[in-house]
């Protein structure tokens, strides 16, 4: 026992640090992923870019997100001839990764939509685009943040995935520990607890955010 | 000049033909009601006016402006038509005041505290007025289809398209939606009204229209139509309503 806690005494400091990285990884990740979701979800409504957004959404569920860490920080940046942080490079791969399926989030959103909502929109004479912004999206936004939520805590835990192209991460520093302490057991127990209070605090924070945005207003 | 002008309007959904050729003159101030069985095309009619669906062949004219020519502004023609669902559409997410001044601020008719005094005069206008700022789901089927009502005439329409406003109502409620539209048509309002409320059209329509098939099978004024129907189909239908 007293070991144990000489070891998280020991490991503290460096698995919170390794934390805050995946923190920081993160949040820059989610408005990016975002935006990039938006796009391709408006994109994938249009007569002739839909196929852009078809193919964005093939390829990046068609392969696994490893796969695609490897083929930004290795691949693309050997083809390009540039050179890439591990840091950036998993910034992308994670926020292409997101985009994709947020975009899929965000067209379901749209879609369960009442379609008499626009129609009641454009008979009084509002534009396709204002109809979707001041109508449609509103409505669609209060209907994804679940699944959007949802998006956000895979993407918190798929920064594990970063640590294999070296950034010094939670997981890395969990791994670094281990090597040379040799306590799997223990450590990884540390860093699971760390996951799992972050994404803990993320779902109830989104959980606040649902009950504030329902307040008063009505379902359809 | 008529306000309403539909030339040999047919619309297909595939294969599925549903109009097949409809004619309709409408003059100004007049109440036109559409009447007929389920499927006949009523609404899909009703919906070509202001183009919510595209027609296949024929022309549509609206207060001089050509709908079915590609290069008009639909938009703008369609802050000239109001349109009333069955289902009412209110914006869930927006208070009684805010679904009535959305369009016409957007749209530059009115600023926003022009708009906002326009939307109370209607909503005293259909009884609502304090109902400002609730949101749609807190009201009853019969008050939410008013304030669509109020909605729609804050854009100054000259023409008020009705789809069955009452059909989706419980019926204590289809009275003072309808009495709104009494006071509509008695103020001039141009209408043209998919109803199944016989008596409604019988009382307020100048003209009732009787649509079978994908076609007007017969037109008259509402004595003609209920009093003495010249065609089988219409009297079929009619004993089966009346």
């Amino acid at each position: 026992m007293e070991r144990f806690f000489e070891l998280l005494w020991e490991a503290l400091p460096v698995l919170s640090s390794g934390a805050l990285l995946t923190l920081k990884l993160t949040v820059i990740t989610l408005p990016f992923s975002v935006v990039l979701g938006l796009v391709s979800c408006l994109l994938g409504m249009n007569k002739y870019f839909k196929y852009i957004s078809y193919v964005y959404i093939a390829l990046i569920r068609g392969t696994p997100i490893l796969v695609q860490v490897f083929f930004i920080y290795f691949g693309v940046t050997q083809f390009l001839n540039i050179r890439m942080t591990a840091y950036v490079a998993g910034v992308i791969s994670l926020s292409l990764n997101a985009g994709a399926y947020l975009s899929e989030i965000f067209r379901g959103g749209i879609q369960a939509v009442n379609h008499g909502q626009m129609e009641a929109a454009r008979s009084l004479g509002m534009t396709y685009a204002t109809s979707m912004q001041k109508v449609i999206l509103p409505q669609a936004f209060k209907i994804v943040i679940p699944s959007v939520v949802n998006q956000f805590i895979i993407t918190l835990k798929d920064t594990s995935i970063i640590s294999c192209i070296g950034l010094m991460e939670l997981t890395m520093q969990g791994k670094q520990i281990i090597a040379r302490t040799y306590q799997s057991f223990n450590i990884w127990l540390m860093v699971g607890v760390y996951y799992f209070v972050m994404c803990y605090v993320l779902s109830k924070i989104s959980q606040y955010i649902e009950r504030r945005l329902s307040v008063g207003k009505g379902r359809s | 000049m008529a306000k309403v002008e539909v030339k040999g309007l047919k619309k297909k959904f595939g294969k599925l033909e549903v109009l097949k050729g409809v004619d309709l003159s409408v003059e100004e101030g007049e109440v036109v009601c559409l009447i007929g069985p389920s499927g006949s095309g009523k609404s899909t009619f009703l919906r070509c006016i202001n183009r919510l669906e595209d027609p296949t062949e024929g022309t549509i004219i609206v207060d001089g402006s050509c709908l079915t020519d590609k290069k008009v502004n639909i938009n703008k023609v369609r802050e000239n038509i109001g349109m009333v669902f069955q289902q009412f559409n209110l914006f869930p997410h927006l208070s009684v005041i805010k679904n009535i001044m959305l369009a016409p601020v957007d749209r530059k008719k009115f600023n926003k505290s022009r708009a906002e005094e326009k939307g109370m005069e209607l909503l005293k206008r259909v009884g609502l007025a304090d109902k400002r700022d609730q949101y749609p789901v807190q009201l009853s089927g019969g008050q939410q289809q008013r304030v669509a009502i109020a909605r729609a005439l804050c854009m100054e329409p000259d023409i008020m398209l009705f789809d069955e406003p009452t059909s989706a109502l419980d019926p204590e409620m289809v009275g003072e939606v309808l009495d709104v539209m009494k006071e509509l048509a008695a103020e001039g309002m141009t209408m043209i009204v998919v109803t199944h409320e016989m008596g409604f059209a019988r009382e307020v329509a100048d003209r009732v229209l009787f649509l079978d098939g994908g076609y007007i099978v017969e037109e008259g004024t509402p004595d003609q139509i209920f009093g003495s129907p010249q065609n089988e189909r219409t009297k079929s239908f009619l004993d089966k309503v009346l």
